[in-house]
């Protein structure tokens, strides 16, 4: 068998079944780590003490453990307390657990960074607090919180791969399962490699389209965003 | 509404902030149409003052009326007081990510309920009005600083306001700027608006005020019309002050 029929015809074929399960991964992680992020951060600034306080615990905990940890202990570990995941389900809520709490310290920054006044007006007009975040305070602090996060997406996009160690055959398990069989490692890795770096350049690019597309005219973001 | 039409009535305010005593017993009565005027120097308080009206800061004492309803410990009423008394900050606090007709949308789609055609008729409306209908598309970092504040004045007119607090609007602006915005006020007061503003504009001050109360160590050490202050012997305090600030300015 030469290379050219190794790569197109077994390899390609296996690993375009593990992309859509990394895919499916990452579409079902993503959105919630997103809501996640928003929740906590916004809990840790507006919360009261208990509820700040119980979001910073949530993200040192998060913080401490190692994912691959975490996800034994979803996939390995919840049976014994009669819980019992499916390998999918038990990697997405684990993705979603850590990139939430990854995007919450990007968001809970551009929080910070949003000036006092802007909330003051918005109560001065008569919007409750609750009011002033989603529509003011949130729609300013996400557009700063974008390099972040997207950083924090690419990060999903490669750690997506710790879920074959739970059983789950994504796009490095398909790679990996091709490569023991048929002896064929450098060439294997290889094209999965680019296959992820195709992924984080369409990420990449996604993004600054993104960032052109919200970014508030006259602003030095807008401006820098211009000249690239 | 009452026989005198008062339409704010500020009884006994303190407020301190740790063990220092910021406002140590304000009260006045506001008239409708009225527009009073508060001066004094820097840190007295003014400020302070104008939140604790509409609760942006909590008085640690003292009442506040509008309209014969109280403000003070109103729980969740306050954000329907606060649509009704307009508040104008030295720094705009325009809602950066909003154009200009957006800033005056927003709270008339968020509080006010009101659908997207009434408020945006509105919000031109509003614009028209502080002479910016051409800039509604425009972001508050597009505009100048006597544009910006004039959205927020818009903004603020949008909630049709019973009284608008102005806490130093202009100080943020150069002399041309400055009196675009303050031609702005004028109308408005002309027009029977209920104001009160913290200025140093002793010009808007002597022809718009129907009072000038100067603030000193948090209590109005001196008030009267712009008339009286000007020719009465007795308002020495105030007289230095306005003194000291204008050969400031000159010099
Ligand atoms: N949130 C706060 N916490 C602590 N101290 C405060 C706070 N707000 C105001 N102060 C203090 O209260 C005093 C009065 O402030 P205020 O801003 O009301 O004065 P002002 O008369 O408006 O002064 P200026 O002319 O400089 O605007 C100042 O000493 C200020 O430092
Ligand atoms: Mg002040």
């Amino acid at each position: 068998m030469d290379q050219f029929t190794f790569i197109f015809d077994i390899l390609l074929p296996a690993l375009m079944q593990g992309l859509v399960i990394t895919l499916q991964l990452i579409v079902c992680s993503a959105p919630f780590g997103l809501v996640l992020g928003i929740g906590v951060a916004a809990g840790r600034q507006y919360g009261g003490p208990i509820l700040s306080r119980i979001c910073k615990m949530f993200v040192l905990l998060i913080k401490g453990t190692p994912l691959l940890l975490l996800l034994f202990i979803l996939y390995f570990g919840l049976p014994s307390i009669g819980i019992t995941l499916t390998a999918f389900t038990a990697a997405v809520i684990g993705f979603i657990l850590c990139n939430g709490a990854y995007n919450s310290e990007y968001i809970r920054g551009a929080l910070l960074s949003i000036k006092d006044g802007q909330m003051i007006a918005a109560q001065a007009l008569g919007m409750t607090r609750a009011q002033a975040i989603r529509n003011v305070i949130l729609p300013q602090a996400l557009r700063r919180a974008i390099p972040g996060l997207s950083n924090e997406f690419i990060y999903l996009i490669k750690y997506s791969s710790l879920a074959y160690m739970i059983t789950v055959v994504e796009l490095s398990g398909a790679g990996k399962n091709v490569a023991t069989k048929y002896f064929i490692y450098t060439e294997t890795f290889m094209v999965v490699g680019i296959v992820y770096l195709v992924l984080v350049t369409i990420t990449t690019v996604a993004v600054s389209i993104l960032e052109k597309h919200v970014s508030v005219p006259g602003t030095s973001r807008s401006t820098s965003a211009a000249q690239m | 509404m009452n026989s005198n039409n008062i339409v704010l009535r500020v009884e006994d305010i303190h407020k301190s902030f740790g063990d220092k005593e910021v406002l140590r017993g304000i009260s006045f009565d506001v008239v409708k149409g009225e527009t009073k005027v508060f001066i004094g120097p820097s840190g007295t308080g003014k400020s302070t003052l104008l939140r604790c009206i509409n609760q942006l800061t909590i008085p640690d004492r003292g009442r506040v009326w509008l309209d014969d309803e109280e403000i003070t410990n109103s729980g969740t009423r306050i954000n329907y007081f606060r649509q009704k008394i307009g508040m104008v900050f030295q720094n705009y606090y325009l809602f950066d990510h909003l154009t200009a007709l957006k800033n005056v949308e927003l709270a008339l789609l968020k509080v006010r309920g009101m659908n997207k055609e009434e408020a945006r008729e509105k919000a031109l409306t509003e614009l028209r009005q502080v002479g910016l209908e051409d800039w509604a598309d425009h972001y508050p970092a597009e505009l100048s600083g006597g544009q910006a504040q004039r959205v927020s004045i818009a903004r603020a007119l949008a909630m049709d306001p019973e009284v608008i607090l102005f806490d130093e609007p202009t100080s943020a602006l150069d002399p041309e700027l400055t009196r675009e915005v303050l031609e702005v006020m004028k109308r408005l007061a002309q027009q029977g608006m209920t104001m009160l503003v913290v200025t140093h504009e002793m010009g808007f001050a002597c022809s718009v005020a129907t009072e000038i109360l100067f603030m000193e160590n948090g209590v109005v050490a001196e008030r009267g019309t712009p008339d009286l202050l000007t020719h009465d012997p007795q308002f020495t305090r105030m007289k230095n002050f306005i003194g000291q600030f204008n050969s400031y300015r000159g010099g």
